[in-house]
């Protein structure tokens, strides 16, 4: 917030020259019949996708040839805004000539990009990204008509960030790896929520199922817990009495097995405790028991596992 | 190309009239009217005739109070705020009506409310749009409800609410009245003496006053906590100095616009409905609200099959100002208020678009209005994937 925010917008002043010249011109307007689409060794795939926010509708057509996939001929109604006319004109153009695998991969970012007059200005203002969203959409409804599957097959990942295509799995991931503790942070890192807003908490243009401000206050209360559960987990923390219980579990499970290889085995006889230190008094049993080399070579070993897996403060002496 | 200007529900331009009248105020006239010496008090002489033109404008007693205050929203919070302070907060009283067609000015106002302990009744209009008495006398709870709040007129619809037998069934409960008057005067007659409300709000810039100045009527007798505390102005009940020239600029543009009311209700009438006529004659076109129930200068119209923005884009490009209060062109994207409290069709609620006259309308602009708006129809129904 602050002074570019007071004055409230005159929206269509941040329109590019491409948006508004396709809004009073769109190119790629209108229908394509059967007929036509079989004139061309076509299929016609008609797909409608509708916003429920904002109720606007689009219907795509695209003619594509059976033998290379490709979309030979594409068009569109709308009903929408400026921007969600400008943006389905320019998708259907994004399409042309591409396969229908290719056009699955346009996104309204792309569509946006298209749309600026020059590389580094936005082609609309923030709060119309989401009336791009729908160019998108109806790009994969009419992938998915082609496919004879449903459409969210294809989405196969939780949008969080329709304007900056930013999924739920990627905005935790980014805040585990790179510690985030703000949502001005994940947005810095993603660009979620850095168009129309309506992702960063509830109140904004649209209704959300995820929101980031959501995502954060879970994504570090898990964070937080898993780091109190490791804190736990540590050796130094527990009781002198699981301390015992976890250095014979340990002599049970990773050194008698090893000395019981050679034929030999080790008792632990006591725990000292010593204020932060403890003492390991063991005996050897079997083929250790008068080894020339179990009270130094084998007794460094014992003592270096004991102090990687458990606790250096553990020293291990023989009785 | 000549731009023209229907979006009179918006603001209006300030009448020339009241620029000159307020001219003065500004350089040569500039005193703080609270100020014991010459520079101020020589301003006192034109405060009061405002004063008597806002009297006069309402029809109030002169043992009522008429506050000048910033806009019409600091005179809503006032009276809202003011009751939650004096009732809510002390315990008498915790309910408040008002209905789902406000202005955000009440509607934001009682959601605040709500959020700090009062207990809010958002009534519902019937099928032509008013807020009803019958409605009203459901919820009323005697000893319980401090407030209703009801607007006039609706600033979308221009739909007009029977004030006046809302405000009798508010004192049978023993409840206060207030109506935001703000799209009602200056449009059609306003009398606080005949229609018997505790508190109306009213703005300048509506009636071709300026902008930033708008009044508070508070029926004699009544107290009200103040919602700026400071000086001595306004009688003690609204500190801040007075802002002399909008104030001389409210009251004669209230002036202007009360003797204007025959002509509002004549030739600006008979111009609303040669639109409104032209537009009902494209087909697939539903104007909201009877005509007779309506403020004599709006037109609430839905163009099936298009979106209310693009609708504007058009019109903007052909130099016509209108507005619609859906989704796209405002920073909420839900559909438009009043439209979902009139339960209106779903397909319908983001194509409204506003025509709101004024005195400054001229018939060649309302023809010119009409061709482009029968163009834009087309246009747009030719790209639109909804309109069959």
């Amino acid at each position: 917030m602050g002074k570019n925010d007071l004055i409230g917008g005159s929206l269509w002043d941040h329109y590019s020259n491409k948006v508004a010249d396709r809004m009073n011109n769109p190119r790629n307007l209108g229908e394509i019949s059967e007929d036509e689409a079989k004139a061309m060794g076509a299929r016609l795939i008609v797909a409608d996708w509708g916003a429920e926010s904002c109720g606007d509708a689009v219907r795509l057509y695209w003619a594509v040839d059976e033998k290379t996939e490709k979309i030979v001929k594409g068009s569109f109604k709308s009903f929408g805004c400026g921007t969600a006319i400008a943006s389905s004109d320019m998708m259907v153009e994004l399409c042309l000539g591409k396969t229908v695998e290719e056009a699955m991969k346009i996104t309204n970012l792309d569509v946006e990009k298209a749309l600026r007059d020059n590389p580094d200005e936005p082609a609309v203002p923030p709060q119309k990204m989401h009336c791009s969203v729908m160019a998108y959409d109806v790009i994969k409804q009419a992938v998915a008509i082609y496919k004879g599957t449903d459409k969210e097959a294809l989405d196969d990942q939780e949008m969080v960030c329709e304007c900056a295509q930013v999924t739920l799995s990627t905005i935790k991931e980014v805040i585990r790896i790179n510690d985030l503790k703000t949502v001005e942070a994940i947005t810095e890192y993603t660009k979620a929520g850095a168009f129309c807003k309506s992702c960063i908490k509830p109140g904004g243009h649209e209704e959300k199922k995820y929101y980031l401000v959501d995502i954060l206050k879970e994504t570090r209360a898990e964070i937080e817990l898993e780091r109190e559960k490791e804190e736990a987990e540590k050796f130094e923390n527990k009781s002198f009495f699981q301390k015992s219980k976890m250095i014979q579990a340990f002599f049970d499970a990773e050194i008698r097995p090893m000395l019981q290889s050679d034929g030999g085995d080790i008792d632990i006889v006591d725990i000292i405790d010593k204020g932060d230190d403890l003492e390991l008094q063991v005996r050897y049993q079997g083929a250790c028991h008068g080894c020339a080399s179990s009270t130094a070579g084998t007794l460094y070993f014992i003592e270096g596992k004991v102090h990687e897996s458990l606790s250096d403060k553990i020293a291990v002496s023989i009785v | 190309m000549n731009k023209i200007y229907l979006d009179n529900n918006a603001t209006t331009k300030v009448d020339p009239r009241v620029m000159d009248k307020m001219a003065p105020f500004f350089v040569e006239k500039y005193g703080n009217p609270n100020s014991l010496h010459g520079f101020g008090t020589e301003t006192h002489p034109a405060m009061a005739e405002a004063l008597n033109s806002l009297y006069a404008g309402i029809n109030a007693s002169d043992d009522s109070d008429i506050l000048v205050t910033s806009c019409g929203t600091e005179s809503n919070n006032t009276v809202l705020k003011g009751i939650f302070i004096d009732y809510i907060l002390k315990g008498e009283k915790k309910h408040l009506i008002t209905s789902q067609i406000e202005h955000p000015a009440i509607r934001n106002t009682c959601e605040f409310l709500e959020s700090i302990g009062a207990e809010v009744t958002y009534l519902p209009v019937n099928d032509d749009g008013i807020v009803t008495p019958e409605i009203l006398k459901k919820h009323l709870r005697r000893g319980e409800t401090a407030l209703v709040s009801i607007m006039w007129a609706n600033n979308e619809t221009g739909l007009i609410n029977p004030v006046k037998d809302l405000a009798l069934a508010a004192h049978e409960y023993g409840a206060l009245f207030h109506t935001d008057a703000v799209q009602a005067l200056g449009k059609i007659k306003v009398d606080v003496q005949d229609t018997d409300v505790d508190f109306l709000t009213f703005s300048g810039h509506k009636f071709h006053g300026p902008k930033g100045v708008g009044g508070l009527y508070i029926k004699e007798g009544l107290k009200l906590t103040p919602f700026f505390h400071g000086g001595e102005q306004m009688g003690r009940k609204r500190a801040g100095t007075v802002n002399v020239p909008l104030m001389v600029g409210m009251g004669y543009a209230l002036d202007l616009a009360v003797k204007a009311l025959d002509y509002e209700n004549k030739e600006i009438r008979r111009l609303r409905d040669k639109l409104e006529d032209a537009i009902m004659s494209i087909k697939d076109t539903i104007v909201i609200g009877k005509r007779e129930l309506r403020t004599p200068n709006t037109i609430l119209v839905s163009f099936k099959g298009i979106e209310g923005e693009a609708f504007l884009w058009d019109l903007n490009w052909n130099g016509i100002a209108a507005s619609t209060g859906s989704a796209c062109s405002s920073e909420d994207l839900e559909a438009d208020a009043t439209f979902q409290a009139m339960h209106v069709d779903a397909d319908l609620s983001h194509t409204g678009v506003r025509f709101s006259l004024s005195r400054f309308t001229t018939e060649e602009e309302i023809d010119r209005a009409i061709e482009v708006i029968k163009k834009t129809v087309e246009r747009l129904r030719s790209i639109s994937s909804t309109y069959r």
